[in-house]
């Protein structure tokens, strides 16, 4: 595949039939395509609307709580010896992960479009219970696809989002992780259009979700953008985020694609290494081909198969990756970088002792690529790291990674 | 741009004849390459009027749990699209007459290589394609270029599918319009045959097509009472859940697993047999 050619601006994006250069699109049955575009145009109107964004506008100040704050980590800076390390920090976000910021977004989309039930696909859990959290503030009833794999390995969270009123199904098609549930979630859409609305957690699926997804989690780039400017005076050298399906690293990427002389690095989980199938890099050792509504790069077989992946991290556990940093990737604008489970659980516990912050599993990938780089950088350099969820959640399976029984 | 197929014959004869047509669904590899060859070989003179073989996917988002499970078993016994097109060659062989129509989702074509395919599906004898996920704003993709290689494309019509947007659905359809008779997967709930002969009746005033409808019919008096209404009856899950029962202890196919599946496809024929257009 050639190079495609550098554009003016990397915010374009994506055109009106959801193409980010050959990624993207809406590869879906026709009984959703009406849905899909009636979607398009509720959100198109929505984006216009100043009383939707004032009304999202304050529902992230009152009761997310942002904006998160952007942390000087001064012991890790120290313990590195390089660059400085700032943390963009919505694990402190209300429900402890960047996934709040779309979940609102949406619930309000739900509410202007007249829905009445709330379906959502989740992964770490992370995404369900944000789903549950906005269904319940919002009244709707919620059915959140888990993949039964999931929710033995997040059951923390499974019962939040128990708590919370929602009604968990666990999946047990194929390895019963995050692909499975987005099937069973569009198989639960396909069939109850009339009153549901899908509320997808990722920056992926069939257009229009990469771009809204997308828009909502651009508060933590904006935010970052004028907090690094008050705090340093200058832009970052460098932005690092984890990618599963990539939306907290395309809500901070985004707003700092067009700074040209800020570097940008996207890490996906390796898992136990890129030469098995025991991976969810598919970026660095997919193809492109289409999934879920959209064209984007895959892990899968020489017969187009889908293949499960596996990551330590439930939320990284996703043979995809949204469809902007699949363009993002060609056109060399992002790079991406795996990192393996080992990788991620030091750096996790090196963050625990330095910090005195517990991070998820899924940004110890980040922080994991943040300890190579770090220290080969200069101390007046900048690294900004989205800390884009905390690790309550992942205690039992950090504790079973390094043999201790909870 | 106007081609002729089996299809477009096979629609013709059946108008002469006054009766709705049987499409038939079976898994390309389930439960293996050599039973689904017999099954294939046996349709048509157990009364299935069109063929269609599913290719099978890991992720068919638009299917039921008995089409799931199918496809799980052709990729487990190792069934890959290249398998898939040599087993319509094979019936081929035996059967220039029949219909065939390949149904599935868009990735393995899209690995396979989407000219490829088009090539190759057309040497070996394949006569339409239902691909779920590519809906008509992605036409030029592998719609129109299946036209130029003489393959039909077969678009879904559903019930969410509106006035305003039936025009584009039928657009680039060619060979006959699938109505999906329910919002759902496949196999899951029963069709109402005065909503649907209310849509059909709403398809054909703008189009020239066969109108077939599908998800959902499991018996000869569903065939026939479906089949008043439209111009084809298909049938899927219902056969693949024959082939299921019949298995044996290990998953394998037994002595029962084609007659059963040709026993079913009798009684539903004389289903849409039985009417009168």
């Amino acid at each position: 595949m050639s190079k495609p050619i550098e554009p003016n601006s990397w915010k374009t994006g994506p055109d009106e039939n959801g193409h980010f250069g050959i990624f993207g699109g809406r590869y879906v049955a026709e009984t959703l395509m009406p849905l899909i575009l009636e979607l398009d145009e509720a959100y198109a109107e929505a984006k216009k609307d100043p009383q939707f964004q004032a009304e999202l506008e304050a529902l992230n100040k009152h009761y997310t709580g942002r904006p998160s704050p952007l942390y000087y980590a001064e012991s890790l800076t120290k313990h590195l010896g390089g660059a400085k390390i700032y943390f963009k920090r919505d694990e402190l976000n209300h429900t402890g992960s960047h996934k709040i910021n779309n979940c609102l977004g949406q619930i309000l989309l739900a509410k202007k479009m007249g829905k009445t039930r709330i379906i959502a696909e989740t992964g770490a859990g992370q995404h369900g219970v944000a789903s549950a959290t906005v269904a319940a503030k919002f009244g709707f009833p919620c059915v959140v696809y888990m993949g039964k794999t999931d929710v033995e390995r997040q059951s923390p969270n499974v019962f939040r989002m128990k708590l919370l009123g929602a009604e968990i199904v666990p999946v047990t098609a194929g390895a019963g992780t995050l692909k499975d549930a987005m099937n069973e979630a569009l198989r639960d859409w396909v069939t109850n259009v009339e009153n549901t609305y899908y509320l997808i957690g990722t920056a992926a699926g069939p257009h229009p979700y990469p771009q809204l997804v997308r828009d909502f989690q651009t508060v933590i780039g904006r935010e970052c953008r004028e907090q690094i400017l008050e705090a340093e005076g200058r832009l970052p050298d460098m932005l690092v985020a984890s990618v599963g399906g990539g939306s907290n690293a395309i809500g901070l990427f985004h707003p700092f694609l067009d700074d040209k002389d800020v570097g940008i690095v996207g890490v996906e989980a390796g898992g136990r290494g890129l030469n098995g199938e025991e991976h969810c890099a598919s970026l660095t050792a997919g193809k492109p081909g289409v999934l879920h509504g959209n064209r984007t790069f895959l892990l899968q077989d020489d017969d187009g198969q889908i293949l499960e992946g596996h990551s330590i991290s439930a939320g990284l556990d996703y043979p995809g990756i949204g469809p902007e940093h699949s363009w993002l990737r060609d056109t060399g604008r992002v790079e991406y970088v795996p990192i393996m489970d080992d990788e991620a659980l030091e750096a996790f516990q090196l963050l625990c002792r330095t910090e005195g912050i517990i991070p998820a599993l899924e940004p110890s990938h980040a922080l994991a690529e943040i300890v190579k780089r770090a220290p080969e950088m200069d101390k007046d350099q900048i690294i900004v790291m989205n800390l884009c969820g905390r690790g309550d959640k992942d205690v039992f399976t950090v504790g079973k990674a390094l043999g201790i029984d909870l | 741009m106007t081609i002729e197929t089996r299809i477009d014959r096979r629609f013709a004869a059946l108008r002469e004849q006054g009766r709705p047509g049987l499409v038939t669904f079976i898994m390309a590899g389930d439960p293996d390459n050599a039973t689904a060859l017999d099954i294939l070989r046996g349709l048509p003179e157990a009364g299935a009027d069109l063929i269609e073989i599913g290719m099978p996917f890991s992720d068919p988002m638009a299917d039921g749990p008995s089409i799931q499970l199918a496809g799980q078993r052709a990729l487990k016994g190792g069934q890959t699209l290249s398998k898939t097109l040599e087993l319509v060659s094979d019936f081929r062989k035996d059967d220039d007459n029949t219909p065939v129509i390949l149904m599935g989702y868009y990735n393995p074509i899209y690995i396979y290589g989407n000219e490829r395919f088009l090539a190759d599906a057309s040497q070996a004898g394949v006569d339409g394609l239902i691909i779920v996920d590519i809906p008509p704003e992605a036409d030029d993709e592998l719609c129109l270029p299946a036209m130029e290689n003489g393959i039909n494309f077969i678009r879904l019509a559903t019930p969410t599918t509106n006035a305003q947007r039936l025009p584009r659905v039928l657009q680039n359809s060619s060979g006959f319009v699938y109505y999906v008779s329910i919002t759902g997967i496949t196999g899951s709930s029963t069709p109402d045959p005065e909503k649907v002969a209310a849509s059909v009746g709403l398809i054909k005033k703008s189009t020239q097509l066969p109108v077939a409808v599908g998800f959902g019919v499991r018996t000869a008096e569903q065939a026939a009472a479906i089949g008043q209404a439209s111009d084809a009856v298909v049938v899927g899950s219902a056969l693949v859940s024959a082939i299921a029962e019949t298995l044996d202890d290990n998953g394998k196919a037994s002595t029962e697993t084609a007659g059963a599946v040709h026993d079913l496809v009798r009684s539903l024929a004389e289903g849409v047999r039985s009417v009168k257009h």
